[in-house]
């Protein structure tokens, strides 16, 4: 139905002639296929470590009935109690804290009220016509974003640490390309972590004086590195969760004998080599 | 030498219209208000449209070319395919008064809602001292030329017609120019939400995709406002601080 201006009505409609759709369409793919390999792979509970490198899917994780998979080697945080239920892998836990930290963080909102609820599909596109209210009501919820970023800020060290741990293997120290894409998943989650706009606020955001005495100016040094990358939040949204995914993918060929690491403790290396 | 091109333009008025098209000459470097301009000049002196700087400050060109809310004094021919016809609509959130011009008065009424700055009384000296990097920050707010393109894309006043319960993203970063101001002294944030309605904005960007002066409307003018309004009403935490301690309250 055309208005009286030339302009078309109801959803997913437009003038427009560019190909629009192609954002919104790789936004899809990209959360969708994720999405897909996450739930495989968090249920499945199995591969998720290799030699001293643990799938950051997996952190904390020595759930008893995979460790012929593996080694108690990994048991870096203590066995899972035996009534735990097989179902309710720790991966399922750990990716729905940090799950509820990027589905309420203002980019992944952005992608997804686009991509997924067409809220609008794009710029000048009509969106799915219903009684728009917003983020109040029923997504009210959104406005408690900065309690999930202190959960994903509790957990950064606990990746850290996995990281550190797999630069030694038998008391040996040492370093291997599982050590090296464990470090740089790290530096990119705390890209991501740390460009969040509820940390950008509370950093310095919230402030209306950026010179008032030396608080605010050291606050105001932290908000203006904070705002460095805040500017490139969405570039750490999906390098991070893309890589996270990599890193998860990586140890789980090593881990089933497909792909062999490069490391100083046994040159290339099979997962054989490590046992 | 020169080249051909065709306008298709609506022509009409509020009530109804429709799409004519006209060809003309074009020559290197023109952009699409001077393709308005040789189809006023040659075939239809009385379409209407406004401009007035065509330098890309003054704001009035705002139309939607090829379906993408623009100013028509800053797009070039060159940026679309050669021969191809180019189609130009006046913006659809706003009333249309003739052809491509539209009544953007709503937004003038907008602007009146909200409380103009207001500072301390002035220091003996008769100065006001403010450090530049207390400027940076809302100076960005300030190169916004209202061009209404902002205005025109967001879809809550464009699809939704949600226009009591919103302000749209030019009048939010106003009110984050005024709230983020050093000196000024109104507490705007019950209003931001409960009258300029932050909680309807669902932070998609097309306010940010579309403005001219490239301001960063959502990431530093909206979301920050967001932030604000969380700290006021709906975090427990700093809540309780205001309340108990007076945390976070103008001086
Ligand atoms: S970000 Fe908010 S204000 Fe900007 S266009 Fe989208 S809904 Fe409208
Ligand atoms: S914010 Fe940008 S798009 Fe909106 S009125 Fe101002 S200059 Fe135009
Ligand atoms: S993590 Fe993206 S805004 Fe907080
Ligand atoms: S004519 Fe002034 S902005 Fe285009």
């Amino acid at each position: 139905m055309a208005t009286t201006g030339g302009h078309v009505q109801g959803f997913g409609q437009t003038n427009r002639t560019d190909r629009w759709w192609v954002g919104p369409a790789a936004t899809a793919g990209g959360l969708g296929a994720w999405l897909l390999y996450y739930a495989w792979a968090a249920f499945q509970g199995k591969y998720w470590a290799a030699g001293p490198y643990i799938s950051p899917f997996y952190i904390t994780y020595t759930h008893p009935t995979s460790v012929t998979d593996t080694s108690p080697a990994y048991a870096f945080w203590g066995m899972w109690p035996e009534w735990w239920p097989a179902l309710i892998t720790p991966a399922l836990i750990l990716g729905f804290l940090p799950g509820t930290f990027r589905v309420t963080c203002y980019y992944y909102r952005k992608a997804y009220y686009r991509a997924f609820f067409g809220m609008p599909p794009g710029c000048a596109v009509g969106p799915r016509p219903v009684n728009y209210r917003g983020e109040t009501g029923l997504l009210l919820f959104q406005n408690l974003h900065r309690y999930t970023l202190y959960l994903a800020l509790l957990l950064l060290p606990i990746l850290y640490y996995e990281a550190a741990l797999s630069y030694s293997w038998g008391g040996e120290l040492g370093i291997g390309l599982g050590s090296v894409i464990l470090t740089i998943n790290c530096f990119l989650i705390t890209g991501y972590t740390l460009g969040c706009h509820a940390w950008r606020h509370l950093i310095g955001g919230r402030l209306n004086c950026f010179s008032c005495d030396g608080i605010s100016e050291a606050r105001h040094g932290a908000w203006r590195f904070t705002t460095w990358l805040n500017i490139r939040h969405m570039r750490f949204a999906w390098m991070s969760l893309y890589w996270f995914l990599f890193t998860d993918v990586f140890i789980r060929l090593m881990s089933m004998g497909y792909l062999p690491d490069i490391n100083t403790w046994n040159g290339i290396s099979w997962i054989a080599d490590f046992h | 030498m020169s080249r051909q091109r065709t306008l298709r333009v609506w022509r009409g008025d509020g009530s109804s219209g429709q799409f004519e098209e006209y060809t003309c000459d074009v020559d290197e470097g023109m952009v699409v208000l001077d393709l308005i301009h040789q189809v006023q000049k040659h075939h239809a002196p009385d379409l209407a449209c406004r401009w007035n700087c065509k330098a890309g400050k003054c704001g009035s060109c705002s139309m939607e070319i090829n379906g993408k809310p623009k100013l028509s004094c800053m797009t070039r021919l060159s940026d679309y395919e050669e021969g191809a016809v180019i189609q130009v609509q006046p913006l659809k959130t706003f009333p249309i008064i003739k052809d491509l011009a539209t009544d953007v008065s709503w937004n003038f009424r907008q602007n009146e809602r909200i409380t103009p700055f207001t500072p301390p009384q002035l220091p003996e000296d008769g100065d006001y001292r403010m450090q530049q990097v207390d400027v940076d920050r809302v100076q960005e707010f300030r190169k916004c030329i209202e061009c209404f393109l902002c205005q025109d894309t967001c879809h809550i006043l464009r699809d939704h017609e949600k226009k009591e319960g919103f302000v749209g993203p030019r009048f939010m970063i106003r009110v984050a120019q005024l709230e983020m101001h050093p000196l000024d002294t109104v507490d705007r944030i019950p209003a931001t939400r409960d009258e300029y309605g932050s909680g309807m904005c669902n932070i998609t960007r097309c306010c940010t995709e579309v403005c001219p002066e490239h301001i960063n409307i959502t990431d530093n003018g909206i979301i920050p406002m967001k932030e604000r309004v969380v700290d006021r009403f709906y975090d427990p935490v700093t809540i309780v601080l205001r309340r108990v301690f007076g945390w976070g309250k103008r001086a």
